[in-house]
């Protein structure tokens, strides 16, 4: 048996690591947990009753309104996670391309497509909301002042608009983190191969199929399990725009500010659940866990050691 | 010199040690940061006869104030007196066994309290008084007199002569309601302030009574009206108008009526202080048919029960259901206060308390915010598909009456 001698680097070390250990399991691991424990007994607001074992987990997955409120909000989430893919990072990937290849007044668009990241998502988030207004929005009334008034819309109050709607807001406040990170992945290419790559075609499509992507595919990894994660843990945005509610009827609603709701009510609701909300949060929890890992896994597999 | 200086150190300490036996502290939790001011004036007046007693008032965000209220209960940390909820909202919080209960022997003045507003603050399990109910809202029209005025419109005494009103707006080129509907909460307002002349006091009581559902046709066809209305006089776009903007849109006097609560007033008026504000209950179909708001009771105060200072939170408690209390309450802070014998300075009070004499609870808050779904919840996503065209007031009926047979035992059947 190895003798674990406290010796002035084996200090240093323990000292290093255990604050920040016992931070991470204080602050992280333990409301997990107790969030786990919570999910499993019956609350009557927040105070605990009995344990009632998968209970809960029923109730939120089989039981009516619940189910179908946990089906709507999960739909919308992964509506949310497709369209953010295409507009977000697909977009990021656009640019970042196009800052790569130092278009004219590159310099300029490098600082514009990241500054909205920089703003809170509450700035963001009332800024589209005026943006969207029905009477006063600057949507409806550029289209309006060029002759599309019939175009007009109550973009946050139809069901067919209201989450597309948020969408872009979302894609417009984010686009340019991918950007960022596609754009350090695009700068880390060596220039060797883009001299030889430049013997064999012109095509700008070839490179951006055949290098390119191929060789950001570590960035690629990174933007897509990040956005992953923040599309199903989504609740800001949604919240400020459109309410606790999901209004309208639930066609914004998601995961996050359903968790909300249920946890700890709101004024229209009846009941604040703890178990239900915990159960929610765990299942959420694991799904989020469960993908990511996959993801990772399968997005690492394809990335090319240089 | 120096025994001296020991001596009275000595008895300063003793003093420092002793002074916290000597006054209570109590602390008052509230959600209501814009009646700061008006609320340390109760408490100094509390304070001043009622030497030893001490109240520090602290204000937390409306929207999550009962989850940072059960929290703290629950935790061990809460307030001695705090403004809670009612109805649902108040069970909440009692049925945890947090709040003190209350009776006529520790606040004799309860005695003499509408039935309704006690229902507000009670348990309907075991019909305990868990609060001193402190405000009714009532849900009804707001109008811009000097628009009426201008032109020659006088308040409607029939459904059709409403819309006609709202024509004449329209043609005029004024905006006739300002609400919207886009935030979700706004449905329910716009539902019941509009429409609970039409649905009627035959049609609360037999729903009560467990005689109907929400299938009846008083009801359904109540929604259609309130529906048509909307299409035809709420701004363009009103689907996607949130809350803040239909205030704005009203209190700039750009629309000249808003259905919405009785709570509205001050905010007008502070908004735009020159503003001529009327009040009237929407009317039914027909002339005679009796014009009702919608009325709801706002929260109450209560006492916790684990707190330290029991004794002096049921003193406030006292002070706070007294009819002084009650008298500044409603001068300062114009709210139709719930204490009884109060009367209203202000003229426009005093017209929506007497409004308030021929009334329906406010449905859903009322009687169904007792379980999930929450009749609000359904009312207001509904009410929206609705609007946006999406389903018809017979649907809605079924939603509701099924949807909340889920917990509601009436409709179990």
């Amino acid at each position: 048996m190895p003798k674990l001698r406290m010796t002035g680097r084996g200090l240093w070390i323990t000292v290093l690591v255990v604050p920040p250990l016992a931070f991470v399991a204080l602050f992280i691991v333990y409301p997990i947990l107790s969030a786990f424990a919570y999910a499993f007994f019956d609350w009557q607001g927040l105070r605990r009753l009995d344990f009632i074992g998968l209970e809960n987990f029923h109730t939120v997955l089989f039981v009516e309104p619940y189910r179908s409120w946990t089906l709507n909000a999960f739909r919308n989430n992964v509506i949310v996670f497709f369209a953010l893919m295409v507009l977000q990072n697909g977009l990021g990937f656009i640019l970042a391309y196009a800052l790569w290849r130092e278009l004219p007044g590159a310099r300029f668009h490098r600082v514009a497509v990241f500054l909205p990241v920089v703003l809170s998502t509450i700035i963001v988030a009332y800024l589209f909301k005026l943006f969207y207004h029905p009477l006063f929005g600057v949507v409806n009334i550029s289209l309006r002042s060029i002759g599309l008034g019939w175009l007009a819309q109550p973009w946050l109050g139809q069901s067919s608009t209201a989450l597309w709607s948020l969408i872009i807001a979302q894609a417009w406040h984010m686009v340019g983190f991918p950007t960022l990170v596609f754009l350090a992945g695009m700068q880390r290419i060596p220039g060797e191969i883009l001299d030889a790559v430049r013997m064999e075609t012109e095509s700008e499509w070839v490179k951006i199929t055949k290098i390119v992507w191929p060789l950001v595919a570590p960035s690629a990894t990174i933007v897509f399990t990040l956005l992953f994660v923040g599309a199903f843990n989504w609740f800001e945005l949604p919240y400020i725009m459109a309410g606790l509610d999901g209004s309208p009827f639930g066609s914004t609603d998601v995961l996050g500010l359903y968790f909300y709701r249920t946890a700890f009510g709101n004024v229209s609701a009846g009941q604040q659940d703890f178990g239900l909300g915990s159960a929610l949060a765990v299942l959420i929890f694991i799904f989020i866990a469960a993908i990511a890992t996959v993801i990772t896994l399968r997005l690492r597999a394809r990335e090319i050691q240089l | 010199m120096k025994a001296n200086l020991i001596r009275t150190g000595a008895a300063l300490a003793a003093v420092l040690v002793a002074a916290p036996a000597f006054t209570q502290d109590l602390t008052f939790w509230s959600w209501r940061q814009e009646d700061r001011a008006a609320y340390q004036q109760f408490i100094e007046t509390f304070e001043a006869a009622n030497p030893g007693i001490t109240v520090k008032f602290e204000t937390f965000e409306a929207a999550n104030y009962n989850t940072i209220l059960s929290t703290a209960l629950a935790g061990g940390t809460g307030p001695d007196v705090m403004m809670v909820r009612a109805y649902g909202g108040l069970e909440n919080v009692a049925a945890a066994g947090y709040l003190e209960p209350l009776s006529t022997d520790t606040v004799p003045a309860l005695a003499d309290f509408a039935a309704p507003a006690l229902a507000a603050e009670s348990m309907r399990s075991d019909g305990v008084i868990y609060a001193v109910p402190f405000a009714s809202q009532t849900q009804l029209v707001i109008y811009n007199k000097a628009i009426f005025d201008a032109h020659g419109l006088e308040e409607p005494q029939t459904w059709a002569e409403l819309e006609a009103l709202s024509q004449t707006l329209k043609d005029a080129g004024i905006m006739a309601f300002a609400n919207g509907t886009a935030t979700a909460w706004q449905n329910e307002t716009v539902t019941f302030g509009l429409g609970s002349s039409l649905m009627g006091k035959d049609f609360y009581n037999d729903l009560m009574a467990g005689e109907t559902d929400f299938t009846d046709e008083r009801f359904t066809n109540a929604l259609a009206a309130v529906n048509d209305l909307a299409q035809e006089y709420f701004p363009e776009g009103f689907i996607g108008l949130d809350y803040p903007s239909a205030q704005q849109l009203f209190s700039s006097e750009m629309a000249a009526m808003f259905i919405g609560g009785s709570y509205e007033l001050a905010n007008f008026r502070s908004q735009n202080p020159g503003i001529e504000l009327g009040v009237f209950a929407a009317p039914g179909l027909a002339a005679d048919d009796e014009k009702l708001v919608g009325l709801y009771f706002d929260g109450g105060y209560a006492a916790n029960a684990a707190g330290t200072h029991k004794e002096a939170s049921i003193t406030f408690l006292n002070y706070l259901a007294s009819h002084e209390f009650g008298q500044a309450f409603a001068n300062t802070l114009s709210n139709i206060s719930t204490v009884p014998g109060v009367t209203f300075e202000n003229p426009l009070l005093a017209e929506v308390n007497e409004l308030n004499q021929s009334s329906i609870p406010y449905l859903m808050l009322a009687h169904f915010r007792y379980g999930e779904p929450s009749g609000s919840v359904l009312i207001q996503g509904e009410m929206q598909k609705l609007f946006a065209g999406e389903t018809t007031p017979e649907a809605i009926g079924e939603v509701l009456t099924t949807g909340l047979a889920a917990w509601y035992e009436p409709f179990q059947n």
